[in-house]
């Protein structure tokens, strides 16, 4: 019964890591990928100051984002495996 | 006080600092020698891998590949493919091998795949990109030396040879770890100043991210509008919207500087040195926040520059410049062989234009932009001293991270792990310092012969990490029934194939003449130059080790819990030191 709880929990933290993972890598290949290179001429059409929109991603824009990317999935992994861990403890009183 | 003397005394400083650091924090057992006993704080971590990381072809070629060779935005593809593998490194692959937590990546590749045969050709791959990587910045130390230290370029290697060797070898990971910080601190500065200086002078914004997207001071032109315009005036193609190659090309050539990145075991190795695994995740975020002030430095530098340069080029007449009014900078750089003018229709001016036929500045090197750069915005010789000082810590940092993973992948891969297991912990540290003193001997006669090898060599490393090791972390990672069979024959297949195709443009060793298969028109496959062709070479290890662990037996229980441990929530207090887990 614990047992089970416990490979329930298991999984449904993989899962979430999963999905995390995921949606932060759809985030990283829209900004350089498509952002800066598939869709790189419609979004030069737009300004951003001197920039062109599509050239700012390409050149700028993107590297920010990868930054974001990191930190983002850093610290949702460490309450995603702060939770996992307090439950384990309160499985175990 | 002269340029030289000026620069000798600059770089003799920081070569002392290093050696001061190195003996400081010699490594005085196996554990300080390949991970500096896993107790780097993140930050450090993160500083010391973007000094590794950011080689001389970041500091010295990026800026001209991207504002000449690439024009502008084709250029790109190193800025968002030298970055962005960071993401895949810092999400699929640094957290769990610190969670594995031994010293090397043939350490993980040979455990889960139950085999010396795996673990063999996993350092085989990691030599193979590994050396071809430290010889180019071989050839940078010895660029840097002959222009800034009035050496030749034979000296400039042998000095830098002498230098790495020195400290890598006494200080390992734990010397090699604090060396790096203070080297990043000095090529950041040597970067990041001129570019202040320039942007001011250009635009009036002293920070170049944002001078790159303001209008020149005094006027309410766009910079990049006016390069724009300038550019297409003499016959050259826009610079902001100029593909390379095709959209599919810049593709591929910007996955495959991704997948490489995160399959450099120079870099990978870093992230054993952090006390635990959320340690390593947010370490990754960390170099890319130290990379990052130099990689969205490098495209204001390299259209500012580009922009003096043209304007040099034309005097304020709108007539080309007369050969008699060069700047001093120019002669300097003519000196060096970088810089070749040519008045071919005699009428004692220097035509710049994008027609070979009528251009008449024969010869303009990438690296001059960022190298002459201080000179063309006419900054303070110290200015100058500085950069020479950061061109040498970018090369000498990653050459000394490079020589390290060399030498773990021989010492503690090839006769701990593999031949020679009664082998003592003294013997096998003697054994790593031998192998890296072979690596830089190595290293440095390559980077003399062949003489075309050094130029071709940092962008097929990558290809060469692209298309072995990443595929085979990220199944052992990730895929359960990729079993040892799929493992080494994927790697084989993915390295075999990159090289063919490399090789096949560009000669056997990079020596003209002896490409095969010559009546080939270049870039036949779907228009994907060599460089980028890694990401092929990574598609096809994947399809032959799901293909091969499909039609043999799947990996051993033991695999599994290994899987399962790699898996496991680690709270971020407690955390076994490497080589403590399992």
């Amino acid at each position: 019964m614990a047992e089970d709880k416990k490979i329930e929990r298991r999984q449904r933290f993989a899962a979430r890591v999963r999905s995390l993972m995921l949606r932060l890598l759809v985030v990283w290949f829209v900004v350089s990928f498509g952002f800066g290179i598939l869709l790189v001429e419609p979004l030069n059409e737009i300004r951003l100051g001197g920039y062109k929109l599509g050239f700012w991603f390409a050149q700028q824009g993107s590297i920010f984002i990868f930054i974001a990317l990191i930190f983002a999935f850093s610290s949702v992994m460490t309450r995603l495996e702060r939770d996992y861990v307090d439950g384990e403890k309160e499985s175990g009183k | 006080m002269s340029l030289t003397v000026l620069t000798y005394l600059v770089v003799g400083f920081t070569f002392a600092l290093y050696i001061g650091i190195a003996i400081a924090t010699r490594a005085s057992s196996t554990k300080d020698f390949y991970v500096a006993d896993g107790g780097v704080h993140p930050v450090a971590n993160g500083m010391a891998t973007a000094a590794d990381w950011m080689s001389a072809a970041s500091f010295i070629s990026m800026a001209g590949l991207i504002a000449l060779s690439y024009n502008g935005y084709g250029g790109s593809v190193f800025l968002m493919g030298w970055t962005g593998g960071y993401v895949l490194l810092a999400l699929l692959i640094a957290p769990y091998l610190r969670k594995y937590g031994k010293y090397t990546v043939p350490d993980f590749i040979g455990e889960r795949y139950y085999s010396d045969t795996a673990r063999v050709v996993a350092v085989i791959c990691l030599i193979l990109c590994s050396v071809t990587y430290v010889i180019g910045q071989m050839k940078g130390v010895g660029v840097a030396f002959s222009r800034f230290l009035e050496t030749d370029y034979e000296t400039g290697l042998g000095i830098g040879m002498f230098i790495v060797f020195f400290y890598a070898v006494l200080g390992g990971m734990k010397g090699i770890t604090y060396t790096q910080i203070a080297q990043y601190v000095v090529l950041i500065t040597a970067y990041t100043i001129p570019a202040i200086f320039i942007s001011l002078q250009l635009t009036g914004n002293p920070l170049p991210q944002l001078g790159l997207g303001s209008t020149l001071a005094g006027s309410d032109v766009y910079l990049l509008d006016k390069l724009d315009m300038i550019l297409v005036d003499l016959g050259f193609q826009e610079y902001t919207t100029t593909l390379r190659g095709s959209t599919l090309n810049m593709m591929a050539f910007t996955a495959s500087l991704m997948i490489g990145t995160a399959g450099l075991p120079h870099v990978i190795i870093r992230f054993f040195t952090v006390p635990s695994v959320a340690a390593a995740r947010r370490s990754a975020g960390w170099a890319l926040v130290f990379i990052a002030i130099l990689y969205t430095t490098a495209p204001a530098i390299a259209a500012m520059a580009r922009l003096n340069i043209v304007d040099t080029m034309q005097q304020s007449d709108g007539q080309a410049l007369l050969i008699e009014e060069k700047p001093a900078w120019f002669e300097n750089w003519e000196q060096t062989g970088l810089l070749q003018v040519e008045d071919l229709n005699g009428d004692g001016r220097i035509e710049y234009t994008a027609d070979p036929e009528t251009n008449e500045l024969t010869k303009l090197d990438n690296d001059i932009l960022v190298l002459a750069n201080p000179e063309i915005a006419q900054l303070p010789n110290w200015v100058i001293a500085l950069v020479a000082a950061g061109g040498l810590a970018a090369a000498l940092s990653t050459a000394a991270g490079l020589l390290l993973a060399i030498s773990s992948a021989i010492s503690h891969d090839l006769l701990k792990s593999t031949y020679m297991p009664s082998i003592s912990e003294k013997a096998e540290l003697r054994a790593s310092r031998i192998a890296m003193a072979a690596a830089v001997l190595g290293a440095g006669y390559l980077g003399l012969n062949p003489p075309g090898f050094a130029a071709g060599t940092v962008a097929l490393a990558f290809g060469l990490a692209a298309s072995s090791l990443f595929p085979a972390l990220l199944m052992g990672i990730f895929a359960r029934r990729v079993n040892r069979e799929g493992a080494v024959a994927g790697m084989l297949a993915g390295i075999s194939v990159t090289l063919l195709y490399v090789f096949q443009h560009k000669g056997i060793m990079f020596i003209p003449g002896t490409s095969f298969l010559g009546d080939m028109s270049p870039n036949w496959f779907f228009g994907i130059e060599p460089n980028a062709f890694g990401v092929v070479g990574a598609i096809v290890n994947f399809i032959v080790a799901f293909a091969v662990s499909r039609v043999s037996a799947p990996p051993p229980g033991e695999v599994e819990e290994l899987l399962e441990f790699l898996h496991e929530p680690s709270s971020a207090a407690s955390q076994p030191p490497p080589g403590a887990a399992h």
